[in-house]
């Protein structure tokens, strides 16, 4: 069942984020800035930018390895994930069929270049969105946020967002669960039971907000969430960010695919 | 209908976060100066609540499809719409994190076209004049579905232009509409019955929640349209203004601007080897003299300087072989260079 996958998938990247390794333990501000910059380098290349891309494909593989995250549990979900941009860009192959690449004899149009763009600019900006998330943990990137200038209360809102999804998905799972075991073929799954479903849960979790806020005030709220911040910008820190900026360059600005293409077609 | 990075330009993505951080820092300060502090942790577990919700489907009759709660209205109605449009950016944060619903750059689009417009247009405009004289469960319906159309079909058609002016897709405008707005009709009316279904029940159980909410007193007068329609404008203007500053000049908008200032270097061909013969062969196979441009044909705005269509890909067919060639190296480094450090990981934690 599809929601019992997907809270288990929001559990489990949870879990990747608290690992340590050299990844994990960079300040959540550098990596935020570095993915950011990847993402921006990725998208700005041209409509029918193919070669340049592929280049960019080092950074989730470093990650992955260094970072010891599983990639075939991330690109299954990227894969899921790329719904829209595949529905959108298969349009243009229909669309444009201005011939463009000739390779023996088969004529390539201008729209499978630009469709092929687009779908490697989806998996290398979904990847990146998802190995953030996977390294920093989501507390982290709150703080990186907010020491990046985002409102307070943003912030304390985001907190608890993500500290109350465990426990209401948990108990939306069991209400789907007891909903799914009452009702047969569609019986049972319209509006109407929605409604009531929705409403109750709806009903409970205004319950417990009173709750959470009278607990809230016996300890001291004021209106600010305090937390512990244990990272501070080192030199590891400084040194992974100029390194991702130089290489992100590096590869937006100089066409490695020529240069390794002609380079190895020289050998011969 | 969550907007993808891949289909953005860089100056779309940037002006629609541009406009979505300014409505963010607004709302925040609202907020703050309302001095209501009860509402923070309420909003952090609605928030909670719509994110499950949202995993609730139900079946919509006839159709065979499933729907589920928008999130955006009914948190309008519940909140009023400061907190109402923090609480969706958030929960859209989560998604774009976590389920890599769109991505990072365009969560600054899906968070506008999925909460300005309930928020901000819907609700104020729609939803809170028609149930602000009498409110019986029918007229919630209908002020539900209105709002909940409304929301959603300003929201699709942002999804449209923010594809259209990043110019990644070859879907003219007509085409692309019929395509997006009935299919959000539909599920503007199904989301709007929900919502209006959720808001009844609450209303028939526990009505005083629905009253101690900020919004079903009207809005109060400390919260004045006027200065919210101010707003919304002044963000609206400095967003079209910095898109048509980029967009004018090129349809591709900054991409074009940014390979302008970083126009990739041609390298030397290398004049020695097999490369030359093997490129020679190539074009005698594949030579077609007049595909080695591409004009930028069926493009709104074209380029009378001329100097732009260098940008445009102009490919010769000796460079598309090295291209090929080049891209499989690159793809096996960037493998072989995982595998050599998973194994050596593995090697160290062995020894461990």
């Amino acid at each position: 069942m599809t929601f019992d996958r997907e809270y288990f998938n929001l559990g489990y990247l949870d879990s990747l984020s608290y690992k340590d390794t050299f990844i994990h333990r960079l300040d959540p501000r550098v990596k935020l800035i570095a993915t950011l910059a990847f993402i921006i380098a990725v998208v700005s290349f041209p409509k029918y930018e193919v070669s340049g891309l592929i280049p960019f494909f080092l950074f989730p593989v470093l990650l992955f390895s260094l970072g010891d995250i599983p990639p075939g549990f991330i690109m299954k979900k990227v894969a899921l994930m790329s719904a829209f941009a595949l529905f959108i860009g298969i349009f243009n192959p229909l669309l444009d069929r201005q011939p463009m690449y000739c390779l023996y004899g088969f004529t390539i149009s201008g729209g499978w270049i630009s469709f092929l763009s687009i779908m490697l600019k989806c998996l290398l900006t979904i990847t990146s969105a998802l190995i953030l998330i996977a390294t920093t943990s989501f507390p982290g990137l709150c703080h990186a946020l907010q020491r990046l200038g985002m409102p307070e209360i943003f912030i304390s809102q985001l907190l608890f967002l993500y500290r109350y999804i465990f426990v209401l998905t948990e108990e939306a799972m069991k209400v789907v669960r007891a909903r799914d075991m009452r009702s047969f073929g569609n019986k049972g799954l319209g509006v109407k039971v929605f409604i009531s479903l929705a409403g109750s849960l709806f009903l409970r979790t205004m319950e417990r907000a009173e709750t959470i806020y009278q607990a809230m005030l016996s300890r001291g709220f004021t209106d600010k969430l305090h937390a512990m911040r244990p990272y501070r910008f080192k030199g590891s820190d400084a040194a992974f960010l100029a390194i991702a900026f130089i290489v992100l360059y590096i590869f937006r600005m100089h066409d490695i695919v020529g240069t390794a293409g002609r380079f190895s077609t020289g050998l011969f | 209908m969550h907007m993808s990075d891949a289909l953005l330009s860089p100056a779309v993505g940037a002006a629609f976060w541009a406009g979505t951080l300014g409505a963010i820092a607004y709302c925040s300060k609202r907020l703050r100066k309302s001095l209501n502090e009860k509402i923070v942790p309420l909003m952090g577990v609605l928030g909670a609540f719509i994110f499950s919700a949202q995993m609730i489907n139900f079946t919509i009759p006839g159709t065979g499809s499933s729907g589920h709660l928008g999130g955006g209205m009914i948190l309008a109605v519940l909140l009023g719409p400061h907190a109402a449009f923090l609480v969706m950016a958030s929960v859209l944060t989560v998604q774009a994190l976590f389920f890599a619903d769109g991505g990072l750059l365009s969560l600054g689009c899906n968070i506008w076209n999925l909460g300005i417009y309930p928020c901000f247009v819907a609700y104020p405009l729609v939803f809170e004049p028609m149930v602000r004289q009498k409110n019986s469960p029918g007229r919630i319906l209908i002020a539900s579905v209105m709002s909940g159309v409304i929301a959603l079909q300003l929201g699709a058609f942002s999804v449209v232009l923010e594809t259209l002016l990043s110019g990644k897709s070859e879907l003219p405008l007509v085409t692309f509409l019929l395509l997006m707005q009935p299919i959000h009709l539909g599920i503007g009316i199904v989301e709007g019955i929900a919502t209006a279904g959720v808001i009844n029940y609450v209303r028939a159980a526990r009505p005083e929640i629905l009253e101690s909410t900020p919004t079903s007193r009207h809005l109060e007068n400390g919260i004045s349209l006027k200065k919210v329609f101010m707003t919304f404008a002044m963000l609206a203007l400095i967003a079209g203004g910095m898109l048509s500053w980029f967009a004018s000049p090129n349809p591709d908008g900054l991409e074009w601007s940014v390979e302008r200032v970083f126009g990739s270097p041609e390298l030397p061909e290398p004049k020695t080897g097999v490369a030359p013969a093997l490129k020679s062969i190539q074009e005698k196979t594949s030579f077609l003299p007049d595909y080695n441009f591409r004009e930028p044909v069926g493009e709104p705005v074209s380029n009378e300087t001329g100097k732009s269509e260098s940008s445009w890909p102009a490919i010769k067919p000796g460079t598309s072989l090295s291209g090929i060639i080049g891209s499989l190296m690159v793809l096996t480094l960037v493998a072989a260079t995982g595998v050599i450090i998973r194994t050596w990981r593995r090697k160290k934690t062995h020894k461990k």
